[in-house]
């Protein structure tokens, strides 16, 4: 990853700011992630993705049981009897987990924006705190849901 | 400057801010919602249907829906444009993601209209 950077940063060092923008040639590096060593911060970055990822896919059960709660008095009750089962309650918490990841993360993010946590023992001790954080409030929900 | 027309504002800086501003009220709604339903243990229809019927709440509920549009349109394609690339699936790359990205807007458009009737009609 150093050695990566190194390359970069040599081939574009001696360039001026006008030159280096107009090199239509230099794209931005991707790493190849099936051969790169996963630090901890790398998984709290992951997970904020797929967890965005997991909601998008949620929204569906989420608007089906609002629709069906909001629309009438007996499928008000449909969707209590839906969310009483146990896949209902699984679902749920998968989604309440999703949601309570993405926004401890989300909100790291933001503090990230305003140079909170933005040094290299900063960010490894905030991806700490947002795993941290997240786990408690997942188990919360846990015990609210069951 | 790289821009991409598949981009949500066509440009990754105006992209950047939606992302943020979108999140702000999504979080903001997602309390809202949460904190209902921990002061509300004994849920019942009408308290259900009470509380999102006022005016203010039907427009935060659209706001919301508004922002997760955008939130979820810029997630999405920041995900497809990372992993759905040629190392990793070669020459079938750039119809993957095209097909990913047309199901996510076809997806997206679908829970909006969904909202808006929920939230309008009732």
């Amino acid at each position: 990853m150093a050695r990566l950077l190194e390359t970069v940063y040599a081939r574009n060092y001696f360039l001026s700011q006008e030159e280096t923008l107009s090199m239509k040639t230099e794209r931005p590096v991707n790493i190849f992630l099936l051969r790169f060593a996963w630090p901890f911060a790398a998984i709290a970055s992951i997970l904020h993705r797929i967890s965005g990822g997991v909601l998008f896919v949620g929204v569906v059960f989420l608007l089906y049981i609002a629709d069906l709660a909001l629309g009438s008095e007996p499928g008000f009750e449909e969707a209590q009897v839906l969310l009483a089962t146990p896949l209902g309650k699984f679902i749920l918490f998968g989604l309440m987990a999703a949601l309570l990841y993405h926004l401890v993360a989300g909100t790291k993010h933001l503090l990230l924006d305003f140079h909170v946590a933005d040094t290299l023992e900063g960010a490894r001790l905030a991806s700490q705190l947002t795993v941290g954080i997240s786990i408690v409030l997942i188990a919360l929900a846990g015990i609210w849901i069951w | 400057m790289v821009t991409n027309v598949t981009s949500f504002g066509r440009s990754g800086l105006s992209d950047f801010v939606l992302q943020r501003v979108s999140a702000v009220i999504l979080a903001a709604y997602t309390l809202c919602i949460m904190g209902f339903f921990l002061t509300h243990e004994s849920m019942t229809h009408q308290i259900l249907v009470g509380y999102f019927t006022t005016l203010p709440m039907q427009i935060f509920s659209t706001m919301a829906m508004v922002s997760l549009i955008a939130h979820a349109w810029i997630g999405m394609w920041t995900i497809g444009t990372d992993y759905i690339r040629e190392h990793y699936f070669g020459t079938r790359a750039l119809a993957s993601r095209l097909f990913y990205q047309s199901a996510c807007i076809a997806a997206l458009f679908i829970y909006a209209l969904w909202a808006m009737n929920l939230i309008w009609r009732l």
